[in-house]
């Protein structure tokens, strides 16, 4: 007999269903939207850092040929704040005498028949402002008291003594998530009132929220529908074009497409946070470590957006994955008057393991062991202590990480002269060349943190379909961005339901909250509200068919013996529908002392990098990136490879070219021509290995996989540079004058690690 | 915005205030980022006229010549325009990007002017009164400015043919796709006893880099113009200063001053190493 299996169940590479569309340019994305008699939409955003609006006059721009709106903080009918954070803190337009505190901030929106009379109405709108200082520097922020959050961990002994101690100060750039297609979305309104926002974001229902409250309509009066999303990572959590689009689409009573160019795209989300960071760390002889002191310092921009949360996962992941009994971990984000940081892709954790992980290395140089060894030592292991007290209750194959890493084939060399350092610029011979390797572990949080109720909804049908036979639908506000979340879920569905046809309903928010598709979540929570969703559906079945139907697959009612009773449609004159919330375990806050069990689960990741330098002419090419992931169960291998290969080209971004460059606030390279990222001939050959631990609680033991590939890749390739060239290199990313030996990256501030700035001193140079 | 197509050189030289538009990949940058609102655009794409090239003891390539077609039609000869061409941008940019477009631009970070600076190339430009010829050396005044007048045409490139001991390395902090750090040209025609460095990105404009010249002639004139030139450390550590010190580099987002003066050096050294050993 042969075997009844549904195809497209749980741990198979099933391909993306939008693959096809995407590869051939007839997916639709935010900015391809149209509505008839649609009105296009422009900012005026400040091009001060820093300054009090003293008038606008707007009179001129309202009577330009073509202009239907033009609106100002005066036309502002709700809440005038938003935020991902509680209470909002950032306009929606900032208005006369009140101040801008970013270069780029808005302050009015347009609203006409062409993209182009809408920017030069944009252009001729009369804005008189009134310059003020900018405040640029994270530490003075802090030292004057300008601080979105701040915590400190202290665990053991705080004032621990080691045999071997070693110091180290390092820095990160601001990077940008660089997705390819920029903020984009059409509001409609729809006659009665309401309106009808369709935009690429990552999360449906956090945006309801704060969209609801600045537009002050009636409840249900906005609803929300994903558009194509171009790449997220991060960029899409904070809310971008949607207030401005919904109120010239109410006050016009036009539908409104607005959209980002690069250059605005750049002021127009936030970014990862620029670190920096005084680090101690001690171990004795035998390279057990005692203890870990740290000061992390990031620039939060002019609004708090995600940096609560970035403070917490900076400190609570700074000390490394590893045993840790002594820590003190001052970490905290200053108000400043720069473009607002935000979520990036593994925030938080990618600034302090670059910290972390030079530490292991300059250790384990201090006592002549082996950088891979010393890790393998001081490997965290499942039942053990994170700094915050918090026991990892589930999967942590660190050690086996390690191993298996350090372990995979090294890269052989190629001859091709586009390989060398500096590629295709033909200024690198092979004789000038070095080659090295860089090891570098590192961890993170799964889902929301700190006691947040995180729950994900979803809705699962079971009906017969046109041709009669079983045919389940999903309905969730999951944002696919990209990640493949409505693969996993048609995979979930079909192994939960036995049926092979599937189909994922747009995602809007007719559904309740999905959360947003951030943290490495959707598959653990989104999956497992399908799952459970599903198997309500499955039971409902089962009961329908009646004794001994025991399970479902390949479309058949089975029973115990696995028998085909009947195919599922023949119980599906009634469809059935099931909608489940999912909430994963409830987390705690962190107390005074930064202890508590603040995560739910923890992902863990090991890299090893293999560079070849022409230290002379500070060029480098990553040539390898090798990988072993905590992956808990891959429920989509090449879906999993898909990200660890993206997250790995952000991380070669990271530690070698990628930063928004910035003179007083104002962005310098708000472009792809100088924001560079790598190319095909920039990004390495990716070896990996997925390790298959299951997570207890997670659907199918399987962890989130999107961040780990960002986390430890760039601390991977610093340490490779450094071998390759002896030099110190402490900032991220790492420039040519650092590789050739030109210069050095030294703090502004004398800063005790594990203390607040507030208490260090500005240095001599 | 008025759009023509220009089916004749007579047609595109009618309005001496349209903008030209040929691969369009500077131009169109441009207009993106607000920069450039043209009222008239002319497209010369296509026209026969710009499209010519020829290689014997004059080397000539028409300025509507895309980078694709440098890198076929100029194959053994002028390697040094070959490599510019191969760093320019990625296959896309090299198919739609033309020399005429380059000196258009006049970037000090355009990769093929201090190859014509190298080539003590003339700039052929073409104009309802008629041709004009303008060496390189005076064609480039400043950052974008150029002595070409509003309404000309750039029509061609030409140089005497300088045989192969020539290259051409551009730093970046990408290993393709990458705008200039800086960039440098050295050609050393034997036949003429001649050498010529030239710097990009450097500087305001492409800058000869008159000293080092000095220094490599009296190498070659001591070891043989005809024969592989092998240089000591020091004689080659002093072109690579000289060849920086001739730089006047800036700190901007691209790069830094100190790197960019360095990075010459080091490009100037391995740039004569790889010349001389060609002969
Ligand atoms: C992604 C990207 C990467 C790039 N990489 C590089 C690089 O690596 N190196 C580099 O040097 N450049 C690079 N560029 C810039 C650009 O491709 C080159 O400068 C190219 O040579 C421009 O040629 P074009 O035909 O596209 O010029 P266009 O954009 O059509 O024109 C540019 C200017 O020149 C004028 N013009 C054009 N043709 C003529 C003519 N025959 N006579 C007179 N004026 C003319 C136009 O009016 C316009 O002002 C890059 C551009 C992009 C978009």
């Amino acid at each position: 007999m042969p075997e009844l299996r549904t195809r497209g169940r749980v741990g198979e590479s099933v391909p993306r269903p939008d693959a096809p569309a995407k590869v051939r340019g007839d997916f639709s994305f935010g900015s391809d939207l149209v509505a008839p008699g649609m009105l296009y939409a422009k900012t005026l955003r400040s091009p001060h850092a820093h300054a009090l609006i003293r008038s606008l006059d707007v009179a001129q721009a309202i009577s330009m040929p073509g202009v239907r709106a033009v609106l100002t903080a005066a036309d502002l009918p709700g809440v005038r704040l938003f935020s991902l954070h509680d209470p909002p803190d950032q306009p929606v337009l900032v208005g006369v005498g009140e101040e801008v505190r970013y270069a780029g901030e808005p302050v009015a929106v347009v609203a006409a028949d062409h993209p182009e009379q809408a920017r030069r109405a944009a252009a001729a709108i009369e804005a008189d402002y009134e310059l003020l200082p900018a405040l640029t520097d994270p530490v003075e922020a802090i030292r004057a008291g300008s601080v979105l959050r701040e915590l400190l961990i202290r665990r053991g002994d705080p004032e621990a003594r080691a045999e071997v101690v070693v110091d180290g100060y390092y820095e990160l750039g601001q990077q940008d998530q660089a997705p390819l297609g920029p903020e984009a979305g059409l509001a409609v309104p729809a006659g009665d009132g309401s309106v009808d926002l369709h935009v690429a974001t990552q999360a449906l229902h956090v945006d309801l929220g704060q969209v609801e409250a600045c537009l002050a309509l009636r409840p249900g009066a906005v609803r929300l529908h994903l558009a194509g999303v171009g790449g997220a990572f991060g960029a899409r959590e904070d809310l971008s074009i949607h207030i401005h689009a919904c109120l010239l689409a109410l006050r016009t009573g036009r539908p409104v497409k607005m959209w980002y160019g690069r250059e605005e795209s750049f002021v127009g989300h936030v970014h990862r946070h620029p670190a920096q960071m005084w680090y101690s760390t001690g171990a004795d002889r035998s390279g057990a470590l005692v203890f870990v002191r740290a000061t992390i310092v990031l620039d939060g921009g002019a609004y708090a957006s995600s940096s609560g949360a970035v403070t917490a996962n900076a400190a609570c992941f700074g000390a490394g994955p590893y045993r840790v009994p002594n820590a003190l971990v001052w970490s905290g984000a200053a108000r400043t008057n720069s473009v607002p940081n935000g979520a990036m892709r593994g925030f938080g954790a990618v600034q302090t393991c670059f910290a972390h992980e030079s530490q292991m290395d300059a250790l384990a140089a201090r006592l002549g062991m082996d950088p891979v060894q010393l890790r393998l030592k001081n490997a965290l292991r499942s039942g053990e202590q994170l700094i915050t007290g918090q026991r990892v209750t589930g999967a942590a194959p660190l050690e086996e990480l390690i191993r298996l890493c350090a372990e995979l084939p090294e890269p052989a060399r190629s001859g091709h002269r586009l390989s060398l350092p500096g590629g295709a610029g033909n200024v690198a011979e092979a004789a000038n060349v070095v080659r090295a390797t860089g090891f570098a572990v590192g961890f993170k949080n799964i889902a929301y943190s700190e006691g947040h109720d995180d729950y994900s909804t979803a809705r699962v049908r079971l009906e017969r379909g046109p041709d009669g036979r079983a045919l389940a639908s999903i309905k969730t506000a999951a944002s696919e961005v990209g990640q493949g979340v409505v693969t996993i879920t048609q995979q979930i569905a079909r192994t939960e339901l036995g049926v092979e046809e599937v189909v994922s309903l747009p995602a809007d928010t007719t559904v309740g909250d999905a959360g947003s598709s951030s943290a490495s979540r959707q598959t653990w929570m989104t999956g497992s509200a399908v799952q459970l969703a599903s198997r309500r559906v499955a039971e409902e079945v089962l009961r329908r068919a009646g004794p001994p139907a025991r399970s479902l697959d390949a479309g058949q009612v089975l029973d115990a013996e696995g028998m085909a009773l009947a195919p599922i449609e023949l119980f599906l004159e009634e469809p059935i529908e099931r909608e489940f919330e999912y909430h994963h375990r409830p987390t705690s806050g962190l107390n005074p002392e930064g202890q508590g069990d603040a995560h739910v689960s923890f992902m863990f990741v090991a890299h090893r990098a293999t560079v070849d330098v022409d230290p002379e002419a500070g060029l480098a090419r990553v040539v390898e990136v090798a990988t072993a992931q905590d992956v808990g169960k891959a429920l989509n291998p090449l879906q999993v490879h898909g990200q660890i290969e993206g997250g790995i080209a952000q991380g070669v971004g990271m530690a070698t070219m990628e930063e928004i460059k910035q003179r007083e606030g104002k962005i310098l390279n708000a472009s792809f021509t100088d924001y560079i990222i790598p190319t095909a001939l920039d990004m390495p050959a990716v070896s990996s290995i997925l390790v298959e631990e299951p997570e207890p609680d997670a659907p199918y033991g399987a962890k989130g996989v999107g961040e780990p590939p960002l986390i430890s890749s760039p601390a991977a390739i610093a340490a490779a540079l450094r071998a390759a060239t002896g030099r110190r290199l402490g900032r991220l990313p790492v420039s040519p004058d650092e590789l050739a030996g030109l210069a050095e990256c030294e703090p502004d501030w004398e800063v005790t690690p594990g203390v607040s700035p507030s208490d260090g001193r500005r240095r001599q140079r | 915005m008025k759009v023509t197509v220009a089916r004749s050189l007579e047609e595109a030289l009618a309005d001496p205030e349209a903008i030209f538009l040929a691969g369009g990949t500077d131009l169109m940058v441009g207009v993106n980022f607000g920069r450039e609102r043209p009222e008239h655009v002319v497209s010369i794409r296509g026209l026969s006229e710009l499209g010519d090239t020829s290689v014997g003891e004059r080397v000539r390539i028409g300025g509507g010549v895309d980078y694709t077609r440098v890198l076929d039609a100029l194959g053994e000869h002028s390697p040094a325009l070959v490599q510019a061409a191969r760093t320019i941008g990625s296959p896309q940019i090299r198919n739609a990007g033309t020399i005429g477009g380059n000196l258009g631009t006049c970037s000090p970070a355009g990769d093929t002017l201090p190859v014509l600076a190298a080539l003590d190339a003339e700039v052929i430009l073409r104009s309802p009164a008629g041709e004009r010829r303008v060496p390189f050396s005076e064609f480039m005044l400043g950052p974008r400015k150029s002595a070409r007048r509003p309404g000309e045409l750039v029509e061609a490139v030409e140089w005497l043919d300088a045989g192969p001991s020539q290259a051409f390395l551009k730093a970046g902090t990408r290993n393709a796709m990458v705008i200039a750090v800086a960039n440098l040209a050295l050609v050393v025609d034997r036949a003429r006893k001649a050498v010529r460095v030239a710097l990009g990105s450097v500087g305001p404009t492409i800058i000869r880099a008159l000293e080092a010249e000095d220094l490599a002639r009296g190498l070659f004139e001591e070891s043989g113009w005809e024969r592989p030139l092998r240089p000591s450390q020091a004689a080659a550590a002093r072109f690579g200063e000289l060849a920086a010190g001739a730089a006047r580099p800036i700190d901007d987002q691209r790069g830094s001053a100190i790197y960019r003066r360095h990075v010459v050096a080091v490009m100037a050294r391995r740039a004569l190493a790889r010349t001389g050993e060609v002969a």
